[in-house]
């Protein structure tokens, strides 16, 4: 693959090298040179520049891309989607006791975990060091805290082998926040509330789910009949 | 993971600085007095000597300038848009307090776009240092650049009459701020009361209804949301009397029952 005549003077030696060392094959039958090979160059190069380099999930450039088409598209359509911040709990522990290569494969393992329990449509993305973000287009409040409680169970109950015999255990904390669909938010504040909610869950002691309480704009009958000392419910008190 | 931008707990002034506390007057439904309370609040605040500024953040129908009988050639669209700077903008008002306006042609900006979010946020930070008190006096309802404003503030005044609509707009407002901005205490004026102590009553209805549908919303079994009652301005013909000619209560008629309570109010609004 290096060894083709380029046209003009493009240089692509470094690109191609790239991807050769990600494995990255070009799917294309077209001749080296020819446009069609190139835009498949073109377009191995953007996948590779959108991918975390250990764990394949979708990068924090990437992600960014993600949130704010999503943020747009919510605005535009009003369908609820919801974004979580996992972490996994005491991370430096594992480097710590373990060594930074089983390291490497904690978060391997729990970005696989993490793909696992979402559906196609969503994002799951690398943030940060032991931080993992996922989009959920198009979901009902009602079930974000089912995917969520899933994902956790799911790293939970997942040991990873870091040697032979040696399995480590670990935990995520995971905090959520649904886009606000009357309001068109920017990805900053998005982000900002689930994550206010991440250090919820890791304050309250880990391993757990906190999703910000969905916005409630409805003012009920049942309300409004206590509000006004109307109600039926008002002799509960 | 970063810790969290917090709305009940902002961050501490800068050694050696001081900087404004920021009071966000919003209500719900619109025409409840909102800006009339904002202006005469400055005023009074400014009596107790306070720097006040009021920003007139209903940024779609502005009308602080009308309120105040003011007629400005730089409001805060000529900031937005890069056409005067932000100290040519801040203006004295008649109570000595200063204000920013948003003036005409802002509707292009009642939308909250992330410039809109970005100037709103570098003319706060700008102004903190140089005052006591920033009123943001925001729009009706609860529409993204209301709860953006009041997002910034440190502290928020909700402004209800006893009339049963606004009574419910109130509190669909504070529902979304408790559950959206982890406000834990939000306070409360009760404008327009018939009688010393409605506002007391109404305090209590809405807490009653907060506590059975709001609290449960908040998460955390130990987590609550105090309304606080800090003041009640009566129904007064002399309020009327002013808006219409258009001057500050406190400044026109001192010395009736809704200027000294908002004198009351004031009171309860100081450090």
């Amino acid at each position: 693959m290096s060894n083709v005549d380029f046209p003009g003077d493009l240089q692509l030696q470094s690109a191609l090298q790239l991807l050769k060392q990600a494995g990255r094959e070009l799917s294309v039958d077209a001749a080296p040179g020819s446009t069609p090979w190139l835009q498949a160059v073109v377009d191995a190069l953007c996948e590779l520049s959108s991918r975390d380099a250990l764990t394949g999930l979708a990068n924090r450039r990437q992600f960014e891309v993600t949130i704010a088409r999503e943020i747009d598209r919510v605005a535009r359509a009003g369908e609820p989607a919801l974004v979580l911040m996992a972490d996994i709990d005491h991370f430096k522990s594992v480097n710590d006791t373990y060594g930074h290569p089983a390291g490497d494969l904690v978060l391997k393992a729990v970005a696989s975990a993490l793909q696992d329990c979402v559906r196609p449509m969503d994002t799951v993305a690398r943030y940060g060091g032991e931080e993992f973000a996922i989009i959920l287009p198009n979901c009902p409040p009602a079930f974000g805290n089912v995917v969520a409680e899933r994902i956790r169970t799911k790293v939970e109950r997942r040991p990873v082998s870091v040697a032979p015999s040696t399995d480590v255990h670990v935990t995520i904390s995971i905090g959520g926040a649904f886009a606000p669909q009357w309001v068109r938010s920017s990805a900053t504040l998005w982000l900002e509330r689930a994550d206010r909610q991440l250090y919820r869950a890791k304050t309250e002691g880990r391993n757990r789910v906190c999703l910000e309480p969905a916005a409630v704009y409805q003012v009920s009958a049942e309300e409004k009949g206590l509000l006004f000392g109307t109600s039926q419910f008002q002799d509960i008190e | 993971m970063t810790a969290p931008h917090d709305s009940t707990a902002r961050p501490s002034p800068p050694a050696g600085g001081r900087r404004a506390r920021t009071i966000a007057v919003t209500s719900g439904k619109g025409g409840v007095g909102k800006t009339f309370i904002s202006a005469n609040l400055a005023a009074a605040l400014t009596r107790r000597g306070e720097r006040v500024l009021v920003l007139d953040a209903d940024l779609g129908l502005a009308n602080l300038d009308v309120v105040l009988n003011l007629h400005p050639k730089i409001t805060l669209h000529d900031v937005f848009t890069g056409k005067a700077q932000l100290e040519d903008a801040i203006l004295p008002a008649p109570g000595g307090f200063s204000v920013l306006l948003a003036g005409s042609g802002m509707v292009e900006y009642s939308r909250l776009t992330s410039e809109v979010r970005e100037q709103l946020l570098e003319i706060i930070e700008k102004v903190k240092p140089r005052f006591d008190c920033i009123i943001l006096d925001t729009g009706a309802g609860i529409s993204d650049v209301v709860l953006f404003a009041v997002s910034l503030a440190d502290q928020v005044l909700v402004v209800a009459t006893p009339e049963p609509t606004s009574m419910t707009d109130a509190y669909a407002t504070i529902k979304v701020l408790a559950t959206q901005q982890s406000r834990r205490v939000i306070r409360l004026v009760v404008n327009q009361v018939g009688r010393l102590g409605e506002g007391r009553t109404i305090r209590g209805q809405l807490q009653q209804v907060i506590d059975r549908y709001v609290t449960p919303l908040l998460g955390s079994p130990t987590e609550s949301l105090k309304l606080e009652l800090v003041g009640e301005v009566p129904s007064d013909p002399a309020v009327r009397e002013a808006i219409l000619k258009r001057q500050l209560l406190l400044e026109s008629l001192p010395g009736c029952a809704a200027a000294k309570a908002i004198g009351l109010l004031a009171d309860k609004l100081l450090p």
